[in-house]
């Protein structure tokens, strides 16, 4: 028996802890949200949150259906269809398949659908890789998708559950998003909330409008350039309205099981005269860099940022301002340009006044799954303290000479 | 163990001989007892027979850090044949456990020497004790339980009744076998003398 059945067989136990990986982990969560269509293609490494999923069905069976495609653009049309006949649809995926999704991106979202997709970051081809970076979420930044980060397995579960909910809210679709094997293969304690918790938490879909061949509706017609901006003009207010709507289903979050995430996470920012700014796992890693430069005597600090889409504007501008340097690391890059965290949060931060904006310093590192080690880190530390301006150039760290 | 020290383990097998089950059953059983832990397999893709590895961090407090292991407080063998086309000690620190599963004290039944270096070595005919319980089958026996029976008994980090309970969780139907061969290679496992100061002094050189 594994872990996955185990743990499904005790059904309605009380919260229960088991040793699971990411991928299983953001599978309990599709599962304890009694997702009711599944629609997905297999790719390394997201295969196995549908195996997970698989496993849970055929060990304690709910009312759900999943659906057999022949890729992964087709896998969202096939939860695009099932989301609009009102069903509470889900699909994985990872960098090339996320890539022939993206046409169909654009129609989830703008057709105002509240799917949830977990991606596991994957370096995209040529040459092939299977380890992670974050290309393959971040150039689907326009996509009209909300976007969340995770570091931990627990964190994977839980944004999954509460992905569902924020998502039914605003119907505006939520892709979860986890390193490739750093977190979807590694595997650790995670707390299982009980069904009956996340039923209380997330209460059944109740979509404003659906397929039904009783009441007839036309879904994707013409839109005019009459209508058109304002539709869209609609669908950013709504990424607007998601950021108060998420901290609600934190804080819910929080009563039912003491674990919040939020947007964004300080640590050790107070006195800071360097902040540093990191998402996913190496947002983890840099705990440990921040509290040994700290037991030093170093003023330095971290900012994780969980939440990409919809930018956190004021969360940002609120943790960072009046902060001298603030170090950026991205394990992804816009050619040409920057590094893409480092970009957005460099553009948040311009509207403070001049005394209170931050130095700002952009690294690049870990592509393609390189390791970001604790000395990569602590690299971009010392580069930033050590210099009174940032480089003008992209500064890459870890890459051989 | 100070609550922010933390323990790496380093398991090398082959594709197919369960070393990411054997890191599991180390998990689980860690977790049972207390620790905070995290394990992973070797980023990468798995092919039947390659040389693979799995990895384990354990520590009193959350566990962070979510790089790679590098330096190793103990590695585990699955196949001693391993030892010439892989270096299995790379990054093991001084004093830390190498348990192969070999045949001999001296020289794997193939003649694969015993590591050298200011290690404590342990070695456990863990094919033959999975054979005589029926595990895997006569010509490829699995050796992830039983090693992992041993590897209790060697490091200490946690008892043989975590390692069986655990067991019991992952494998479910089987597991009453798999736990009679960690028990036995619990008991079977030999250890040869520390290295001596000399090797220490040439390690540290």
């Amino acid at each position: 028996m594994t872990a996955p059945q185990a743990a499904a067989r005790e059904g309605s136990a009380a919260a229960s802890t088991r040793i699971l990986t990411g991928n299983q982990a953001a599978a309990y969560g599709a599962y304890l949200s009694q997702v009711q269509v599944v629609s997905a293609y297999p790719i390394t490494p997201q295969t196995t949150v549908i195996e997970t999923l698989a496993e849970l069905y055929r060990d304690a069976p709910w009312p759900s259906r999943f659906v057999n495609v022949e890729s992964e653009h087709s896998a969202m049309a096939a939860c695009i269809g099932a989301s609009m006949a009102g069903a509470r649809a889900f699909t994985a995926t990872s960098s090339q398949g996320l890539a022939l999704m993206h046409e169909l991106l654009h129609w989830a979202s703008a057709q105002r659908l509240p799917l949830v997709m977990v991606n596991v970051n994957r370096a995209l081809a040529p040459g092939w890789n299977i380890w992670t970076d974050q290309n393959d979420s971040l150039s689907q930044r326009d996509t009209g998708w909300m976007q969340l980060y995770c570091e931990s397995n627990q964190e994977a579960l839980d944004t999954v559950i509460q992905a569902y909910r924020v998502a039914e809210q605003v119907q505006i679709p939520i892709m979860v998003v986890l390193d490739a094997f750093v977190l979807s293969h590694t595997a650790e304690a995670v707390s299982l909330p009980s069904p009956e918790m996340v039923r209380a938490f997330l209460p059944p879909r109740d979509p404003p409008f659906r397929l039904d061949v009783e009441e007839p509706h036309a879904f994707g017609g013409l839109l005019t350039p009459d209508h058109y901006q304002e539709v869209r003009a609609k669908l950013h207010r709504g990424m607007e309205d998601a950021i108060p709507i998420w901290g609600e289903a934190e804080r819910s979050w929080e009563a039912f099981t003491g674990r919040a995430y939020d947007a964004v996470v300080p640590y050790r920012t107070e006195d800071a005269e360097m902040v540093l700014v990191a998402s996913a796992t190496v947002a983890s890693t840099a705990r440990d860099v921040i509290d040994a430069l700290r037991a030093r005597g170093k003023k330095v600090g971290l900012l994780r940022v969980r939440l990409f889409r919809p930018t956190p504007h004021d969360a940002l501008r609120l943790a960072l301002r009046g902060i001298p340097r603030v170090a950026v690391i991205d394990r992804n890059i816009s050619y040409g340009h920057h590094g893409i965290f480092f970009q957005e949060i460099k553009s948040a931060l311009y509207d403070l006044p001049a005394r209170e904006r931050p130095g700002m310093f952009g690294y690049v590192t870990g592509l393609g799954g390189r390791d970001v080690t604790r000395g990569v880190i602590l690299d971009a530390v010392g580069r930033t303290l050590s210099r009174d301006r940032a480089e003008p150039e992209t500064v890459w760290i870890g890459r051989k000479e | 163990m100070r609550p922010d020290e933390r323990l790496e383990l380093r398991i090398h097998g082959r594709g197919g001989q369960g070393a990411v089950l054997a890191s599991l059953i180390l998990a689980d059983a860690a977790h049972r007892e207390g620790y905070h832990v995290q394990v992973f397999p070797e980023f990468g893709v798995e092919r039947r027979g390659a040389p693979v590895a799995a990895f384990a961090r354990l520590g009193r407090s959350p566990i962070r850090d979510r790089t790679k292991v590098y330096t190793p407080h103990h590695v585990m063998v699955l196949d001693a044949a391993l030892v010439r086309s892989v270096d299995v000690t790379a990054g093991l620190q001084p004093n830390g456990w190498i348990l192969l599963n070999h045949a001999g004290r001296d020289a794997g039944q193939d003649g694969s020497p015993l590591p050298e270096g200011p290690w404590r070595v342990a070695t456990v005919d863990a094919t033959s004790i999975a054979a005589e319980h029926g595990i895997g089958t006569s010509t490829a026996p699995i050796v992830n339980t039983t090693m992992a029976g041993a590897f209790a008994r060697v490091t200490a980090l946690v008892s043989i009744d975590a390692i069986c309970d655990a067991i019991r969780e992952r494998i479910g139907a089987k597991a009453e076998s798999n736990i009679a061969g960690a028990r036995a290679a619990f008991d079977a496992v030999s250890v040869r003398p520390a290295p001596t100061d000399a090797a220490l002094q040439a390690m540290y050189r």
